[in-house]
C-alpha cells in the first residue's frame, strides 16, 4: 500500500505510534513527485529544503510530547496552488508575469496550516491567474490527468486535483472562482469542496474574481477533507469578506445515516448536453442515496442556462480591475520603455498570455463607458436571479445534486483555442459561486474508464449537511479505483 | 465583426494597458464578438425590478478598532520592486 492510500487520521495514528516520522512522510511524498511529476506536472516548484528541515523540527516536538492528539494534520505534507501566497517561497499565479515574486508574508490559510504543523512540499500548477478549465493556460507547463495522461486534469486547480490523485501529496489547497476546485477534482477522481463564499479567509489568495474566489481543500476522501476544512475555515481580520460566524464540527455529521434528507435534483443539471456516461453515473448515485434512506425529487433551476454568460461578464470585469496591479511597477515583471504608460503596456503585453488578456479585454470592456449597464449591471442582476432560484430550493430541499461537469475529462489541446467550448465546461459549477453557496465534488465511478464526479451543494454556511451526504454516498459506494497512468509519454 | 469594430479593440487595449499586435486585435475581435453575443441572451430576461448582486452575504462597512501595528518594514516592502533607489521605487520620467 502506498503511503498516501491511508487516511490523514490513519497517518496521524502511525506518526503518534511511531510506526512512521514525519521527516519519512515528506520523504515519500518528495519520491513520489521525483517518480511520477515528470509525466504529471502536478508542481511548479519544490520547497525541499525547508520542508525536510521543518519535518526533522517536527519530529523533534513529537518525540518531547509537545503534541496533542487534536492536532490531526500535524506532520503532514501538503501542496498549495500557486495563487496562494507563502513567505520565501516563489509564488507565480502560473504566469511569466510573478515569475520572480517572492510573498513577504504567507496567506490566512497558509498560516492556519502551519500552525496545525503541516509541511508544505511545493507549488501547484494551475491555469495562468487561475483562468481556465484545462490547466493548459499554465505560463510554465502542461500539467496532464494521471487516469490518463493525454487528457487534461481540469482547471484551474489542476495541479492540486492531480498530485493528490498521482499520491504525491495525501492534501493539497486549490481555489475555485467558478469551478476551480470542483470540476478538476471531478476529473482526477479525488474530493474537493468550494466553502460557502466568506467561510475561508482568501487574504493572501491573489484575486481573480474578489466576489467569487474562495479557497478549499482537495483530498482522497470526504472525511479527509472536512478534517481540513475544520482547520482552514473561519473569520480573519485581515478578510473583510470572511463571515463571523462560529465554525461548526464538520466531523460530527460523518455517522452514514441519512434517512429522511431531501434532495432536490435539478433537471437542467441532466439535460441536454451532459454526457450519457456521466449522466448514468449520476442516476446510480442517486438510487444509491435513495437506499440509504434519501428522498429525491427533480425540480428546476429556470435560470441556470444564464449563469453562464453572467458569470464570464462578472468575472472578466473583476478580474480587469483586480489585475490592473500588475503593471511591473511594485513587483513582478518589468519591461522598461521610455516613459511610464509604454513600460506598463510592454510589461503587461509580455507578461500575461492569450486567455488573461482575453478576459481584461472582456472585463474592461464591459466596464467601459456606454457598456457597463448593458453588460455589467445586467449580470449583476441576472445574479440575484440565480441566488433566489437556489434560496427558493434550500426552502424544501437540504441538498442539490447533480454532475460536476457535463462530460469526463477532455483531451488536451482538444478545446484550448475556442473559449466558448472550454467555458461550457463550467456550466455546472459557476451557478454555485454566483450564488456564493457551499458545493463539493466526490468520485462517482467511471465512465470509459474517467472518473465521473458527483456534486452535491448545501445552504449558505451548511458544509456541515454537504460533508455529511458526500461521507455517507462514499462509505455506501466504496469506489476504489485507482490512476492507471496510461497514455502520455508511456503510451 | 459586427457588435465590436477594431477600432473599439484598440479603445479597449488602450484602456486595459494592453499593447496588442494588428494579428491579435483580429484574433481577440472574433473571438470577443462571440463571447459578447453570448452574452447578449442575458436580454431575454426581463431584470427590470431586480436589484443587482456585488456580493452574496450582507456584510458591509466591516470595521475595526484604529489600534498602531507593526507594518511591512522598508525593505521588505521594496523587495520585490524590479528597480529601485535610496529605498524608493524607480520609475520612467513621467514628465514630456
Amino acid at each position: 500500500m502506498e503511503a498516501f492510500e491511508y487516511s490523514l487520521k490513519e497517518l496521524q495514528q502511525q506518526l503518534h505510534s511511531g510506526e512512521t516520522t514525519v521527516e519519512n512522510l515528506v520523504n515519500l511524498s518528495f519520491s513520489r513527485i521525483e517518480e511520477v511529476d515528470d509525466q504529471v506536472g502536478a508542481f511548479l516548484r519544490l520547497d525541499k529544503e525547508r520542508a525536510v528541515e521543518r519535518a526533522r523540527e517536527l519530529d523533534r516536538q513529537l518525540k518531547q510530547d509537545e503534541i496533542s492528539a487534536q492536532d490531526a494534520l500535524f506532520g503532514l505534507p501538503v501542496g498549495v496552488k500557486d495563487n496562494i501566497v507563502t513567505k520565501g517561497l516563489v509564488t507565480t499565479c502560473a504566469s511569466q508575469m510573478l515569475k520572480n515574486f517572492e510573498p513577504v508574508h504567507d496567506a490566512t490559510v497558509v498560516e492556519k496550516l502551519r500552525d496545525a504543523g503541516t509541511v508544505t512540499v511545493g507549488k501547484l500548477n494551475m491555469d495562468e491567474f487561475a483562468m481556465g478549465s484545462s490547466n493548459e493556460n499554465s505560463g510554465y507547463k502542461l500539467c496532464r490527468n494521471p487516469w490518463n495522461l493525454d487528457h487534461v486534469p481540469g482547471g484551474s486547480s489542476g495541479g492540486s486535483a492531480a498530485a493528490v490523485a498521482a499520491g504525491e501529496v495525501p492534501f493539497s489547497l486549490g481555489s475555485d472562482t467558478g469551478g476551480s476546485i470542483r470540476e478538476p477534482a471531478a476529473y482526477c477522481g479525488v474530493v474537493g469542496m468550494k466553502p460557502t463564499y466568506g467561510r475561508v479567509s482568501r487574504f493572501g489568495l491573489v484575486a481573480f474574481a474578489s466576489s467569487l474566489d474562495q479557497i478549499g481543500p482537495i483530498t482522497r476522501s470526504v472525511e479527509d477533507n472536512a478534517l481540513v476544512m475544520q482547520h482552514i475555515a473561519g473569520f480573519d481580520e485581515r478578510d473583510s469578506t470572511s463571515a463571523d460566524m462560529d465554525v461548526p464540527d464538520f466531523l460530527a455529521g460523518l455517522t452514514g445515516d441519512i434517512k429522511g434528507m431531501k434532495i432536490a435534483v435539478p433537471k437542467e443539471y441532466l439535460g441536454e448536453g451532459v454526457d450519457k456516461g456521466v449522466r448514468e453515473k449520476v442516476q446510480e448515485a442517486l438510487q444509491l442515496l435513495k437506499e440509504l434512506g434519501a428522498e429525491y425529487e427533480e425540480v428546476s433551476l429556470p435560470h441556470s442556462k444564464y449563469a453562464l454568460a453572467a458569470y464570464y461578464v462578472l468575472a472578466s470585469s473583476e478580474a480587469s480591475a483586480n489585475l490592473a496591479r500588475f503593471d511591473g511597477i511594485r513587483y513582478g515583471v518589468r519591461k522598461t520603455e521610455d516613459n511610464l504608460l509604454d513600460t506598463y503596456k510592454k510589461s503587461r503585453s509580455d507578461g500575461f498570455g492569450d486567455e488573461v488578456k482575453r478576459r481584461i479585454m472582456l472585463g474592461t470592456f464591459a466596464l467601459s463607458s456606454g457598456y457597463y449597464d448593458a453588460y455589467y449591471k445586467k449580470a449583476q442582476r441576472v445574479r440575484t436571479l440565480i441566488k433566489e432560484d437556489f434560496e427558493d430550493l434550500f426552502l424544501q430541499y437540504d441538498v442539490v445534486i447533480g454532475p460536476t461537469s457535463p462530460t469526463t475529462a477532455f483531451k488536451i489541446g482538444e478545446a484550448v483555442d475556442d473559449p466558448m467550448t472550454m467555458y461550457a465546461n463550467d456550466i455546472l459549477t459557476i451557478p454555485m459561486n454566483l450564488a456564493g453557496v457551499p458545493a463539493i465534488s466526490i468520485p462517482c465511478g467511471l465512465s470509459e474508464d474517467m472518473p465521473v464526479g458527483l456534486q452535491i451543494i448545501g445552504r449558505h454556511f451548511d458544509e456541515a449537511t454537504v460533508y455529511k451526504v458526500a461521507h455517507a454516498y462514499e462509505k455506501a459506494a466504496s469506489h476504489n479505483a485507482r490512476p492507471q497512468f496510461k497514455g502520455g509519454a508511456q503510451a | 465583426m459586427e457588435r465590436i469594430t477594431e477600432e473599439q479593440i484598440r479603445h479597449v487595449a488602450e484602456l486595459a494597458r494592453l499593447e496588442l499586435k494588428d494579428e491579435e486585435i483580429r484574433h481577440f475581435g472574433e473571438q470577443l464578438d462571440k463571447i459578447i453575443d453570448a452574452a447578449q441572451q442575458l436580454n431575454e430576461l426581463d431584470t427590470e425590478n431586480i436589484a443587482p448582486t456585488s456580493h452574496v452575504l450582507d456584510v458591509r462597512n466591516v470595521l475595526r478598532d484604529d489600534e498602531v501595528k507593526p507594518s511591512l518594514p522598508r525593505e521588505e516592502a521594496l523587495k520585490n520592486a524590479p528597480d529601485q533607489q535610496d529605498g524608493q521605487i524607480r520609475v520612467p520620467s513621467i514628465l514630456e
